[in-house]
């Protein structure tokens, strides 16, 4: 026992090393799979505000496009409101029924909550970006994160007033997207280079794509409304080792001066994941 | 200014400047990232304690992890280097007892050559075993080679710049010395 000792204490910088350097590969790991760590959301609430007080000084600069982007959503918005269509026949008047034929009535699946982005980072491998809400305001693990013009990622972390983001710039967050023409699935990623382009996958190559088309998120993620915009097809490459496109997409959000994004909230969500997980597996 | 003062200013000032300024410098490539907060560990004074270097660079890592998002990646780099630091100074020190006159590693307590081969090893072992960390996750040989290289030689730079912006005066611990 006393050689023991005596041993410890003679090698006691290198045990001190072993057992830090374990420890932060243990907090790594454990994060990579939970993305929970020790104080990470103590931890957060006190990052949260000090990007907050950056953010205030930056966001000056961002101001113009910043407007810009929220007209463009308004009118984009406004061109989809019933008031905007009309009938080419002025003779005849249509009525809307205020009744609903239908006894079931509409139910809520998606609500939206607006977050001012405090933090942001694109020159990661993994990048995560801030926004100023919390658990105090509603916001849960795993919510998906849209911007004006397109998707931005998911909820990671929460803590009172902010929360952490994990945005698609990110090597291990693989939303599944689809071609708006054809409606076909496929992989989205992104390979770690330019914050302007991700990639699309899985697409097969007897589809006509296009440089231009639109992608959109698909019908099988649950974080986000189907058909979200992601971005669209900058440049069309075929995979020469299989049967399938790799495609460069533009992504619709411009992660270099987002400043406002939508927390979306699934609330049929929890539901559909109940009766997924009773499937019988053999 | 004490030593103690001046290494608590030290420990702000370069977690903010990397978490503030140089993360949100847009990349010119995928390869070229500026990493220069682990500066703070290169300057810390000479007569601290292993076990007390090790904790210090332990919790620092631990705070820019969470400023930057992936808790345990940089805390694992900062724990390494401040393991290996005390081997590499009491090779590069010269031999005439010089570590009881000066506070800490700067050109001038070390000489030119020197503070470069220790600069350069450190700033090197940071990067790798960050890079390697990354590596193991997404695979690709060719981007460990490149990472490494080409941020250690960003992170020189501005090391190098650093030290022609804020020259320290080779201070004296002690005038007995």
């Amino acid at each position: 026992m006393k050689n023991i000792i005596l041993f410890i204490r003679q090698f006691f910088n290198l045990f001190l090393f072993l057992v830090l350097m374990i420890s932060c590969l243990v907090i790594l790991s454990n994060y990579n799979k939970t993305y929970q760590a020790v104080f990470y959301s103590k931890a957060n609430e006190i990052t949260g505000s000090l990007g907050k007080q950056y953010n205030s000084v930056e966001y000056y600069f961002e101001l113009k496009a910043t407007n810009e982007k929220l007209v463009a959503e308004n009118a984009a918005l406004r061109n989809n409101l019933l008031s905007s269509f009309d009938n080419p026949d002025t003779g005849y008047l249509q009525h809307r029924d205020t009744l609903r034929a239908d006894t079931l009535r509409m139910i809520r699946r998606f609500q939206y909550l607006p977050a001012k982005v405090v933090n942001n980072s694109v020159t990661q491998e993994n990048n995560f970006i801030t926004l100023y809400r919390g658990s105090k305001q509603g916001v849960r693990k795993d919510m998906g994160v849209i911007s004006p013009s397109g998707i931005m990622g998911k909820v990671v972390v929460v803590s009172d007033n902010y929360c952490r983001v994990m945005s698609i710039l990110s090597r291990s967050y693989k939303p599944s997207g689809m071609l708006k023409k054809g409606l076909l699935t496929g992989t989205i990623s992104w390979d770690g280079k330019d914050p302007r382009y991700i990639t699309l996958e899985g697409i097969p190559k007897s589809v006509k794509v296009q440089k231009g088309d639109t992608v959109l998120t698909s019908t099988y993620s649950g974080d986000f409304p189907a058909g979200s915009m992601v971005g669209t097809i900058e440049k069309v490459e075929a995979d020469a080792a299989s049967s399938y496109f790799k495609l460069k997409v533009k992504t619709g959000t411009n992660f270099l001066n987002v400043q406002y994004a939508y927390l979306v909230e699934n609330r049929l969500l929890a539901e559909q994941q109940a009766v997924e997980s009773q499937t019988p597996k053999n | 200014m004490s030593s103690l003062l001046k290494n608590i200013i030290r420990f702000a000032v370069f977690l903010l400047l990397q978490a503030f300024i140089l993360n949100k410098v847009p990349a010119l490539h995928q390869f070229i990232k500026p990493y220069l907060y682990f500066l703070f560990i290169l300057w810390l004074p000479f007569n601290l304690p292993r076990p007390g270097l090790l904790i210090l660079a332990f919790i620092y890592g631990l705070c820019y992890d969470y400023l930057s998002g992936t808790p345990g990646l940089h805390a694992a780099c900062c724990v390494l280097i401040a393991y290996i630091r005390p081997f590499l100074i009491s090779i590069l020190l010269p031999q005439e007892s010089t570590e009881l006159s000066y506070a800490e590693p700067s050109i001038k307590s070390l000489g030119w050559a020197p503070y470069g081969i220790y600069i350069l090893i450190l700033a090197f072992l940071h990067n790798s075993l960050l890079v390697f960390i990354e590596w193991m996750r997404f695979g690709d040989f060719l981007f460990f080679i490149g990472k490494v290289s080409a941020t250690t030689a960003l992170s020189l730079v501005l090391i190098f710049i650093t030290e022609m912006i804020f020259p320290r005066k080779g201070k004296y611990r002690t005038n007995a010395a």
